[in-house]
C-alpha cells in the first residue's frame, strides 16, 4: 500500500471509532496489504487520538491464544496501543453502549513496567526484573471492523481491536507468583463462564511481554517505565452488553469487576 | 429404586468388568436394559467393586466424574457420578501406563483430597469437607470408557465404575487452607506442548464441593467416607486422548506437577 493509502485508512478506522460506525474489512478492499501496512494504519489511528488529546500509557498484545492464532491462521500476536480514555477503575461502570460496538470482554494481566524494556535481546529474566507489578485485568475488545469479519490485517490495522479495559485494585510483585500456571475465574452474573490459566497466553504471559519488547525494539520502540502492558486474555471472549455485570479472579493475585451500562 | 434382578446386575457387572480386563469396549448396557435406573447403575458398580474385593483388590480411593459445567449442560445433570479406585489403578508419579491394557485412554487434570477424619452425609457442606480434609495433592486420571466410541449416558457411565481406569498422583502436598483452590491454575501439556489449562472452579464451582457430594451420596447408600481416604475431585480440564508414546506432564499453582508416559 502506498502512504496515502495507509493514512486514509488510518482516518477511516479513527472516525469508525469516534463516530461510532463499522467498516467494511481492509482485507476485502486491499489485496495486498501486508501486516507492516496494518501496523502504519494503526499508528495513523492512534496519532489521531493523540493529535485529539489521547495519551498513551501503554502496549496491549493480542493473538495470544493457540484458538485465535488458528482462526486468524497466524503463528505471531500482535499488538495495539493503549490511552488514558480506555482505563476504568475496579468496580466503576463502564459505558460500552455509549462508546463501543460489538464488544467481548475478556480476563488477561496486566503488568506495569518500573524500567524501560529496550529490545532485540529482551529475555523473559529482564521482563521480571523491569516488571514492578501484575494487576488482574478485564479488556474489552471491540471491533471497527463489520461483524468482527477480520483477517490479522484487519485487525493490527484496527489497534488490535482495543476497545476499553479495568484494572483490579490489588497489585502483585511477579516474583510472588507463578505467571504460568495462575489460574484464571470468569463469572459473569454471577455464573461462572470459563476458566483458564497463564499458559494459554503463549505458554506465560511473561512471553508476550518479552516478546513485545523484542517486536517493538525492531523499530526503536522501547516498553517505558510506568507503562501498563495487557498480556493477552487466558480465557475465550465472551460477548458483553449493557446490564451484564463481569469478575474475574486470578489465583495468588486477586480480582477485577466491572458493571456495563 | 432399582428395575432390575439381583441376578441382572450380577450379570451386567461381570460382563463389565471383563471389558475392563480384557481391554474390548462393549455397546452401552442401557441400549439392552433402557429402564435401568441410577440405583441399578450404582448397584451394578458396587457389584463389580465387590468381585474385585472377593479377588483380594483392594479399593484405595473414590473418584468422582461428570462435575465439569460443561458435562452437567450437556447431559442435563442434577449431580455428579461417584467410582472407586483399585489398587492396580495407581501409577507411581513419573511412571509408565500400559496402553494395551486400556481401550482408548484419556488424561485429565485434577486435584485429590485425603481425608482426617470421617465425612457422613447428608447435609455436608464445602466447610464441612474443608475441615476434614487432611491435605490436597495434585492427580491425573487416566479416564477409559469401556462402552465403544465413549459413547454414554449417565446411568452408563455410573455402572461402568465412573470410567475408573489409572491414575497418578504426586507433586507436592498442601493444607487446603493454604490453597485457593477455586482460583488454582493447572496447565495440561501432552508431548511438550501446553494442550489444556483450567482452573479449579471447572469442578462444580469449587474443588470442595466435589467431595460434599460424595459424602451426601454415599449417605443415600448408609456409607461414609472414611477416615484416609484418597478421593479424586473430578476433571479441571477436558479429557485429552493419548496414544503409545505420548507422555504428559500437568503443572499445578503452588503444588508441583505430575508426568507419566503411556508404553
Amino acid at each position: 500500500m502506498n502512504k496515502e493509502q495507509i493514512q486514509l485508512c488510518g482516518d477511516e478506522l479513527y472516525n469508525a471509532l469516534t463516530k461510532r460506525h463499522t467498516v467494511k474489512p481492509l482485507t476485502e478492499r486491499f489485496n495486498d496489504i501486508s501486516m507492516e501496512d496494518a501496523y502504519h494504519i494503526s499508528l495513523r489511528m492512534v496519532e489521531r487520538r493523540v493529535q485529539a488529546g489521547a495519551k498513551i500509557i501503554g502496549k496491549k498484545i493480542g493473538v495470544t491464544s493457540k484458538a485465535v492464532q488458528n482462526m486468524l491462521n497466524v503463528h505471531q500476536p500482535d499488538f495495539g496501543y493503549l490511552t488514558h480514555d480506555m482505563v476504568y477503575s475496579q468496580g466503576e461502570e463502564m459505558p460500552i453502549s455509549q462508546k463501543l460496538m460489538q464488544p467481548k470482554a475478556e480476563g488477561e494481566i496486566a503488568f506495569i513496567l518500573k524500567k524501560d524494556l529496550i529490545g532485540p535481546g529482551i529475555t523473559n529474566a529482564d521482563v521480571l526484573a523491569a516488571t514492578d507489578c501484575v494487576i488482574p485485568c478485564f479488556e474489552v475488545v471491540d471491533s471497527r471492523i463489520e461483524n468482527w469479519n477480520i483477517k490479522i490485517q484487519d485487525t493490527i490495522a484496527d489497534n488490535a481491536s482495543c476497545g476499553l479495559f479495568v484494572l483490579g485494585d490489588k497489585a502483585v510483585s511477579p516474583s510472588k507468583i507463578d505467571l504460568s500456571t495462575c489460574g484464571m475465574v470468569v463469572e459473569k452474573n454471577g455464573h461462572i463462564i470459563s476458566t483458564g490459566s497463564g499458559a494459554a497466553a503463549l505458554g506465560s504471559p511473561v512471553n508476550c511481554v518479552t516478546w513485545l519488547a523484542n517486536t517493538l525494539g525492531q523499530f526503536g520502540i522501547p516498553l517505558k517505565a510506568g507503562e501498563v502492558i495487557l498480556s493477552g486474555s487466558l480465557v475465550p471472549l465472551e460477548p458483553v452488553k449493557a446490564g451484564d455485570f463481569m469478575s474475574v479472579s486470578i489465583g495468588g493475585m486477586g480480582n477485577a469487576s466491572v458493571r456495563f451500562v | 429404586m432399582g428395575s432390575l434382578s439381583k441376578q441382572q446386575v450380577e450379570e451386567i457387572a461381570q460382563h463389565l468388568e471383563n471389558a475392563e480386563l480384557q481391554a474390548q469396549s462393549v455397546a452401552r448396557i442401557t441400549d439392552d436394559y433402557p429402564n435401568m435406573t441410577c440405583d441399578d447403575a450404582y448397584d451394578i458398580q458396587w457389584e463389580i467393586r465387590r468381585l474385585k474385593s472377593s479377588r483380594g483388590t483392594k479399593i484405595v480411593g473414590m473418584k468422582m466424574g461428570l462435575t465439569s459445567r460443561a458435562e452437567i449442560a450437556e447431559m442435563g445433570l442434577e449431580k455428579p457420578c461417584y467410582g472407586f479406585l483399585a489398587d492396580y489403578a495407581a501409577i507411581p508419579d513419573g511412571g509408565d501406563i500400559k496402553h494395551d491394557e486400556l481401550i482408548h485412554p484419556k488424561v485429565e487434570a485434577e486435584l485429590a483430597f485425603v481425608t482426617k477424619v470421617p465425612l457422613k452425609g447428608p447435609g455436608i457442606n464445602i466447610g464441612d469437607v474443608l475441615r476434614a480434609t487432611d491435605f490436597v495433592m495434585p492427580a491425573v486420571e487416566v479416564i477409559d470408557s469401556r462402552y465403544r466410541d465413549f459413547s454414554f449416558d449417565v446411568n452408563s457411565v455410573i455402572a461402568d465404575n465412573a470410567s475408573s481406569s489409572r491414575f497418578v498422583a504426586g507433586g507436592a502436598m498442601a493444607k487446603a487452607e493454604d490453597l485457593d483452590l477455586k482460583n488454582l491454575g493447572v496447565v495440561l501439556e501432552v508431548n511438550g506442548n501446553v494442550v489444556q489449562i483450567g482452573a479449579g472452579a471447572e469442578v462444580l464451582g469449587h474443588p470442595a464441593s466435589s467431595i460434599a457430594s460424595l459424602a451426601n451420596q454415599l449417605a443415600e447408600r448408609g456409607e461414609e467416607i472414611p477416615a484416609g481416604t484418597f478421593i479424586m475431585v473430578g476433571a479441571i480440564t477436558t479429557a485429552v486422548s493419548v496414544k503409545k508414546g505420548d507422555h504428559f506432564n500437568v503443572r499445578y499453582q503452588g503444588l508441583g506437577s505430575v508426568s507419566g508416559r503411556f508404553v
